[in-house]
């Protein structure tokens, strides 16, 4: 597979480390009053998707960028990369 | 000896013969023979055994679809098992032989096996080889070991070299016949940047075997004519002898270059290529694949597809026998007579299906004699060349889930509409069955790809050839009770596909695992097709209903050398040598690999008999006086920022944002499910500058985990963070002399234990200036330090260590006197932080902080992750101090007989032997073990037959307030 990096272009998919649902951003409040349960959905409960997934990719033998990649799982289809820094300020984890 | 099958040289080289031998006969051949065309014109038509029945058999094809003539060439160490004799390039002194057989390739006494084909039907294996269960590893097992696969390996290293490339273009081009070459002269004409590669050593495909023209000349003469003009194209890459074998995601090919495979010896050279290409576009053609007609006995030596007789008459100048007829259901047919006699050959007979005549048997065990028809005509041949149509070879189109479609004109599946993306077809692989078309649809297809890639098509016409006659009625197989092959490589009769379907087996999935179609190295290329048809007669559907296979990559074999390519005996993975390498080299040091780190294990003194003499003199002078330890490999990571503090403290479970500047504090690390990750000691060298230390194998994990939380948890957080692992050279100097030894070689710092205390850290410069670090940290409890420089004063530095403890007897130790000394202390390692066990179990449950939010904190505090009874860190000693402990022991109550789940209370994690108590020590884990101090157990280590008995004690074997460390 090919990832076109928003800062580097295209990549070959051996240069990255993938970790998963980009679900795994929204870290939950440990202050909340059911944060055992939401820490243990945020652990464990993930969607098995068959089409268009976002999905975390570590460019580990590059610049080191985590990737919010949307990719369909069934055609290996790219429909986006982005900084996963951006895609987590739009998600609201900044300050 | 003579040669009768040579009628002419045909693309052969008559001024270049070549002497090879096959079984020990020496023949001859000439250049440009393939193995197979040489042994044809030598005579020789036995050539292999079959699979299971070991029937004598004969060359079937003239390419890389090959199911029959697999042979063993070369010898020694380069030995090379089931090649085919269709696409090895002949060289002289080529040395091949038959595999398969026990006895002669003449006299093959496991032919036996042939008389027992009643009982050696589809599904034998899982009906024969069941009762009784005795007999399975005794008898069965061996019988079949001994019985499966074709060839046999040498069993020596491959000598051979193998490399990886990676290339790029605008538009690949698959296959250099009519359809390719006119694709990459269009590509190539347009300035394009095309690769263009063919399996064959001689660009043309059929143009090569066939006897039409192209722009009023022969078609070989064309072909190589095209090919001169793209060799001289900058912008295009030829490459011959090279296979497309697998279509990946986003425009991403597999290419194995065969480049030294032709040559009697490589010269040290590459032996194959596997290439990755990289392609914005690409057009396969690879044109299409003759299949047979299943008819009784359609398997002896002399039976051959249609088209490869032509191939071998027209291209090899030899024909594969002396009376050859012809069985057909197509136009092909009466093309290979016109061939044959205009070269001079008998053809005895054509039997056209069409004509609603069809072969019922034939004779002759060794060579083919005679074909009988239904008609009652016994027509004599050495030879019957056979043709049930072309199958388009689609498989790359289907390397990403394509399914092909079913084209009734032409009874052949073609490309579906699902294409890797991409990807265009022309040519017989897209159903363009004549050469007209595929000559124009190879054009036209480049055109295409070249201008949605922003090129201007050439205006050169296509080139002017004629649509000859293509005219096909399907016609699979004719019925009788006799055994017609569909499958010859795997022996896979029509009856077996009969039943098959009759023993439930329909699905075309459970059809080729049942009867093996399709299997082993020719991928069913000639039988696939056939087979569907019959599972389609058998089950009343239409061969479309019925369907194909799953197509997966690689579409024909790669050499696992070839894949593996130079990563192999030492070059398997990289090596990380530490700065200290060359000297401990110096000073005999054995090393051993950590990760890809090698670092010292020990060092070896004259008169040591053993690892355990040379590592308990290390941990007793360290202990007595002071040692020096690289420790370099442990993972380093640069944290900086004005939130720095902030950060550490939601990567560590516990607190870091009160550490003083200029001090050390111990952190562990969790994971998000709370089990423990991994544990170091981090500095604070500013208000906004940290070091921090990992352990050795999780370096990598560590700073991917931080950079994970840096920027998609607290992407506002100002902090970044660099792995500085390299570039800094780093000792542990321990001991009771540690400070005075350093005090030596460290410029203007106040060693005393007031002013640079247990935890300190600093800042400082050694040797007159040379920069360096400077922290106050034990692992092995001693009064020790960890003195970091620059890497590239690694090596200078541990000299002037050396030179500086002379006076102390310093020795240098290695990663086993660390850990004994380590186990001595209770330190937590490897062994303990397996990824399972949890900040309680490790006795460092207190250590997570409940007022902060770190990463694994919450999930840490489940009920199960802390209980009461949960298994506890503990030392163990040896009840009998001349007992040895083991590490991997079980241990269970003193008094219970039967170790099982029930009774198993935990395990020894490490074990050592320590110098200073003199006898064996150890850790493990054991249920409610922090109130169990003091008792006796059994540990039981049934692998090593052994059953100590222990005592519990704490984690701290030596100095268990810690004094020397703080001293």
């Amino acid at each position: 597979m090919i990832i076109d990096h928003p800062l580097l272009g295209p990549r070959d998919a051996a240069e990255f480390v993938y970790k998963g649902d980009a679900a795994l951003i929204d870290r939950p409040d440990w202050q909340a009053e059911d944060a055992a349960d939401k820490f243990h959905e945020y652990m464990y409960l993930r969607d098995n998707v068959a089409g268009e997934m976002a999905e975390l990719w570590y460019h580990e033998h590059g610049d080191r960028s985590w990737l919010v990649v949307t990719r369909n799982t069934l055609t290996h289809k790219i429909t986006s990369v982005e900084l996963a820094r951006d895609v987590a300020r739009r998600r609201g984890r900044g300050k | 000896m003579t040669r009768p099958n040579r009628l002419n040289p045909g693309l052969t080289d008559r001024a270049r013969p070549l002497n090879f031998s096959f079984n020990g006969r020496n023949m001859m051949g000439y250049q440009g023979d393939t193995l197979a065309s040489a042994l044809l014109a030598n005579g020789q038509r036995l050539i292999a055994r079959s699979f299971k029945y070991h029937r004598p058999r004969g060359v079937f094809s003239a390419g890389s679809e090959e199911p029959n003539a697999l042979v063993q060439l070369r010898r020694g160490a380069a030995l090379e098992p089931n090649t085919r004799a269709t696409v090895a390039e002949l060289f002289d002194g080529l040395h091949a032989t038959s595999q398969n057989h026990r006895g002669s390739l003449e006299f093959d006494i496991m032919a036996v096996n042939d008389l027992l084909a009643p009982f050696l039907s589809a599904g034998f294996y899982y009906k024969t080889f069941m009762w009784p269960k005795a007999f399975w590893e005794k008898l069965y097992e061996p019988v079949i070991r001994a019985s499966a696969g074709l060839g046999r390996l040498s069993l020596q290293p491959d000598p051979d070299v193998y490399d990886h490339g990676y290339l790029h273009c605008d538009l690949l081009v698959i296959g250099a016949g009519p359809a390719g070459l006119s694709a990459a002269l269009a590509a190539g004409r347009a300035k394009a940047r095309v690769i263009v590669a063919d399996e064959d050593f001689r660009p043309g495909g059929r143009l090569n075997s066939e006897t039409y023209e192209v722009d009023a000349i022969p078609g070989h003469d064309w072909a190589a004519r095209a090919w001169a003009e793209l060799l001289a194209m900058d912008n295009v890459r030829c490459m011959t002898r090279t296979s497309v074998f697998g279509a990946f995601d986003h425009g991403i090919f597999g290419a194995l270059e065969r480049r030294t495979d032709h040559l009697a010896n490589s010269g040290g050279k590459p032996r194959q290529v596997l290439w990755r290409i990289y392609s914005r576009r690409s057009v396969l053609c690879a044109g299409a694949t003759e299949r047979p007609i299943a008819f009784a006995n359609n398997d002896r030596p002399g039976v051959m597809l249609a088209g490869a007789v032509r191939a071998y008459s027209n291209r090899f100048g030899v024909t594969p026998g002396q009376r050859v007829a012809v069985f057909t259901n197509n136009d092909d047919g009466r093309r290979t007579a016109a061939d044959l006699s205009a070269l001079g050959v008998a053809v005895t007979g054509i039997v056209d299906t069409r004509l609603d005549e069809f072969i019922v048997d034939t004779t002759g065990r060794k060579e083919l004699k005679t074909v009988l028809t239904n008609a009652g005509r016994r027509i004599e041949a050495d030879c019957l060349a056979v043709s049930g149509g072309w199958s388009p070879n689609v498989h790359l189109t289907c390397h990403q889930r394509g399914r092909p479609t079913w084209r009734d004109d032409i009874a052949a599946f073609v490309p579906g509409p699902d294409l890797p993306p991409g990807m265009a077809v022309a040519g017989a692989a897209n159903g363009a069955m004549t050469l007209a078309a595929a000559l124009a649809e190879g054009r036209a297809a480049a055109n295409a790809a070249v201008r949605d890639l922003g090129f201007a098509p050439s205006r050169k016409p296509v080139p002017r050839a004629e649509d000859e006659a293509f005219d096909i009625k399907p016609f699979w197989h004719v019925k009788g009770h006799k055994r017609a092959w569909v499958d010859l490589q795997n022996d896979v009769t029509a009856k077996d596909i009969r039943q098959s379907h009759l023993e439930g087996f329909r699905a075309v999935e459970h059809l080729k695992r049942y009867t093996t179609l399709g299997m082993a190295t020719d991928q069913g290329k000639t039988a696939n097709v056939l087979g569907l048809a019959l599972m389609a007669e058998a089950s009343g559907k239409t061969i479309p209903e019925t369907g194909t296979t799953i197509f997966r990559p690689p579409c024909t074999p790669v050499p696992i050398g070839a894949f593996a390519g130079r990563a192999r005996g030492r070059d398997f993975r990289p090596v990380r040598r530490t700065p200290s390498h060359a000297w401990a080299q110096e000073n005999g040091a054995d090393f051993v690999e950590t990760g890809i780190w090698l670092r010292a294990q020990w060092f070896r003194h004259p008169g040591e008999k053993g690892w355990r003499d040379s590592v308990d003199r290390e941990v007793t002078q360290t202990r007595r006086s002071v040692g020096i330890c690289d420790v370099t490999t442990l993972g380093k990571i640069d944290v900086q920022g004005r939130d720095a503090a902030e950060f550490l403290n939601k990567i560590y479970a516990n607190a870091f944002a009160g550490l003083p500047v200029g001090k050390v504090r111990y952190g562990l690390m969790l994971r998000e499910d709370g089990i423990c990750h991994d544990d170091g000691t981090t500095a604070r060298l500013g208000e906004t500058h940290f070091v921090m230390t990992t352990t050795t194998a999780n370096a990598a994990t560590v700073f991917r985990n931080m950079e994970f939380a840096r920027q998609c948890l607290w992407p506002d957080l100002d902090v970044h963070l660099i792995s500085t692992t390299d570039a800094w050279a780093q000792f542990a100097v321990a001991g009771p002399n540690a400070r005075a030894l350093l005090a030596k070689v460290v410029d203007d710092l106040d060693l005393s234990n007031a002013a640079f205390p247990f935890m300190a850290c600093a800042e400082c410069t050694v040797c007159g200036g040379t920069p360096a670090r400077l922290f106050r940290i034990s692992f092995s409890g001693e009064l020790a330090y960890e003195i970091a420089v620059p890497a590239r004063y690694g090596d200078a530095m541990i000299r002037a260590l050396m030179a500086a403890g002379k006076e102390f007897a310093v020795v240098p130790y290695g990663t086993e006197a660390l850990g004994v000394m380590r186990i001595e202390k209770g330190h937590a390692a490897g062994n303990e932080l397996n990824g399972q066990t949890t900040a309680a179990q490790l006795g460092l449950g207190r250590m997570v902080s409940k007022k902060k939010d770190g990463i694994g904190s919450t999930l840490s505090e489940r009920p199960e992750m802390n209980r009461d009874d949960d298994l506890r860190l503990v030392g163990f000693q040896p009840v009998d101090p001349s007992d040895a402990l083991n590490a991997g022991a079980h241990f269970i109550e003193i008094n219970d007989e039967t170790p099982d789940m029930h009774s198993d209370l935990g395990w020894m994690t490490s074990v050592a032997h320590s110098p200073e108590l003199g006898h064996s020590i150890g850790l493990g884990f054991l249920k409610r073990g922090a109130d169990r101090m003091g008792d006796i157990l059994r540990a039981y280590d049934p692998v090593r037959g052994k059953d100590t008995r222990v005592r519990v004690v704490a984690t701290h074997h030596i100095d268990p307030e810690g004094e020397r460390q703080r001293g």
